[in-house]
């Protein structure tokens, strides 16, 4: 089977200032991905896991080395939605015309209607983002990715700086997109607990330039994660074989 | 009575009184005009009551309907022209570092080159039309909207740019989404100087080489040292701009900005 996402970086660096050495991001990165497939990116914060998705998603094409995205099933491109860590609505266009936006104005009116449905937040269409709650402000970042029927989404660490409540609702909402409509999703976290909660299987990276360390399937039934216990259990077993990562991804004895 | 009633007679008590200060302020410089009229007594600065009965005469009997439009037309299009092209020159300048640096002291040059030297040359190069007319008028103007717009197109936000790159937005969707509404608060700002500037401009190419508008009326006045008439005309000329100005701008600035809560 055709992998939905081949990458292959193997060498992206940034222009040091005058003189300086230049900094460099990724060396030697490569990661596959297969169809429909949670793959949760998990490292230390600098590590270079935002310019990876930036060089996926297209924004950065300064870089030595190859994206493959496997083609739609009617040959066309691949498309690519992206939640980024602040959710960047416009502040001057509506919850609708954000998600309105990126979409072919044809087809726009009703695939936004059902999105906000889907997202809760019918009653909020026409309300600029500065004035929903960081929560809300999330979804309609979700829901304009899941628009555009994404063959990849790919997300930046999407829930940080949110309330634990607030969390939990956002990744149930976006476990249940995903199970109505299935994609490839990268998710970057450095959160070994949210990757363990939302994945298949977790690539772990190291620090800058980052690089593959392990390669885990988490081997565990998505419906059997919302208990606390096996999270937890699981997580200290990822820790024991994967030593380094204390520290980088928090600490062994669980805070909250 | 609730937060947002009190908020609202607030801000109407607010606008109200505003009203009141502006009109008490005209009220007091029609004053000073009238005794200083009464002190001088000559033909040479007429009461603030001639005036506004020769504004009368002039509006019922007169062409000053007919001047007015003529004049107001050439601002409209000379400031729609400039608005346009220093638009386009200061995004174009503000995104592209090449452009910048070829084209900044064109720009810098335009900025200090007098308004007299464009017409007159408007007019020796293209002749005494209507089109030189113009075209001398938005080239005074265009220097300044593109170095205001530039300055906006200089600060766009990166994140939103990512944001309709990644989504295949498309570019002329970006410009007028994403790339515009950052620039609306500079073009607002260009507009409103550019408008008093222009109006300003407009009259000194009636004057010089055309044969109708505001201007030219003055010019004939000034010839026959005709204060009053100058004066009427120069009233009826700035109430206008000025009704332009509330009528037209400030709802669009509100528009533009009612995201902004």
């Amino acid at each position: 089977m055709i992998p939905a996402l081949v990458a292959e970086i193997r060498d992206k660096r940034y222009p040091g200032a005058r003189g300086a050495q230049p900094h460099v991001a990724l060396a030697g990165l490569s990661l596959q991905a297969a169809a429909g497939e949670i793959v949760a990116l998990v490292g230390p914060s600098g590590c270079g896991k935002t310019t990876f998705l930036n060089i996926v998603a297209g924004l950065d094409r300064d870089f030595a080395g190859e994206v493959r995205l496997a083609p739609r099933p009617d040959g066309q491109r691949a498309r690519v939605g992206y939640v980024f860590q602040e959710p960047r609505l416009l502040p001057w266009r509506t919850v609708h015309e954000n998600i309105a936006l990126v979409l072919p104005p044809h087809r726009a009116e009703g695939i936004v209607r059902d999105m906000l449905k889907a997202v809760g937040l019918a009653e909020a269409r026409d309300r600029y983002p500065p004035q929903l709650s960081g929560g809300m402000s999330r979804r309609v970042s979700i829901a304009r990715a899941f628009a555009i029927e994404p063959d990849l989404l790919l997300m930046d660490e999407p829930f940080v700086s949110l309330d634990h409540d607030t969390v939990e609702q956002l990744r149930a909402l976006l476990l249940k997109l995903w199970h109505a409509r299935p994609t490839t999703v990268l998710f970057v976290t450095h959160d070994l607990r949210e990757a363990l909660v939302l994945a298949d299987r977790l690539v772990l990276l190291s620090g800058a330039p980052a690089r593959v360390v392990a390669d885990l399937p988490v081997g565990l039934a998505r419906n059997r994660r919302h208990s606390g216990a096996e999270i937890e259990r699981l997580r200290e077993e990822v820790l024991r074989h994967h030593r380094e990562l204390i520290g980088a991804v928090g600490a062994p004895t669980p805070v909250d | 009575m609730s937060v947002a009633a009190t908020a609202r007679r607030t801000s109407s008590r607010l606008v109200t009184s505003a009203l009141a200060q502006r009109i008490g302020s005209l009220a007091l410089l029609v004053a000073v005009w009238q005794v200083a009229a009464i002190a001088v007594h000559s033909r040479m600065l007429p009461s603030a009551g001639t005036v506004f009965a020769a504004l009368v005469q002039l509006t019922l009997h007169g062409t000053l309907l007919f001047n007015l439009g003529i004049t107001l037309a050439r601002v409209a299009a000379a400031f729609v022209v400039a608005m346009i092209i220093g638009t386009a020159i200061g995004i174009v300048m503000g995104r592209s570092r090449t452009m910048d640096v070829l084209f900044d002291s064109w720009l810098v040059l335009l900025l200090n080159l007098p308004a007299l030297v464009i017409i007159v040359l408007a007019y020796v190069w293209f002749g005494l039309t209507e089109a030189a007319a113009i075209g001398a008028v938005a080239v005074n103007k265009i220097p300044a909207v593109a170095v205001t717009v530039r300055e906006g197109a200089r600060a766009l936000d990166r994140d939103y740019a990512e944001m309709a790159e990644s989504f295949h937005v498309g570019r002329w969707r970006t410009l007028r989404h994403v790339i515009m509404p950052q620039l609306y608060p500079y073009i607002f700002a260009a507009a409103r100087s550019g408008l008093a500037l222009v109006w300003k401009i407009v009259l000194i190419v009636e004057l010089l080489g055309l044969s109708n508008g505001v201007g030219f009326e003055i010019q004939l006045y000034f010839q026959q040292f005709d204060v009053t008439r100058i004066l009427a005309y120069s009233i009826a000329f700035v109430a206008v701009i000025q009704v332009i100005e509330w009528a037209l701008f400030q709802p669009l600035e509100r528009r533009a900005g009612r995201w902004r809560r």
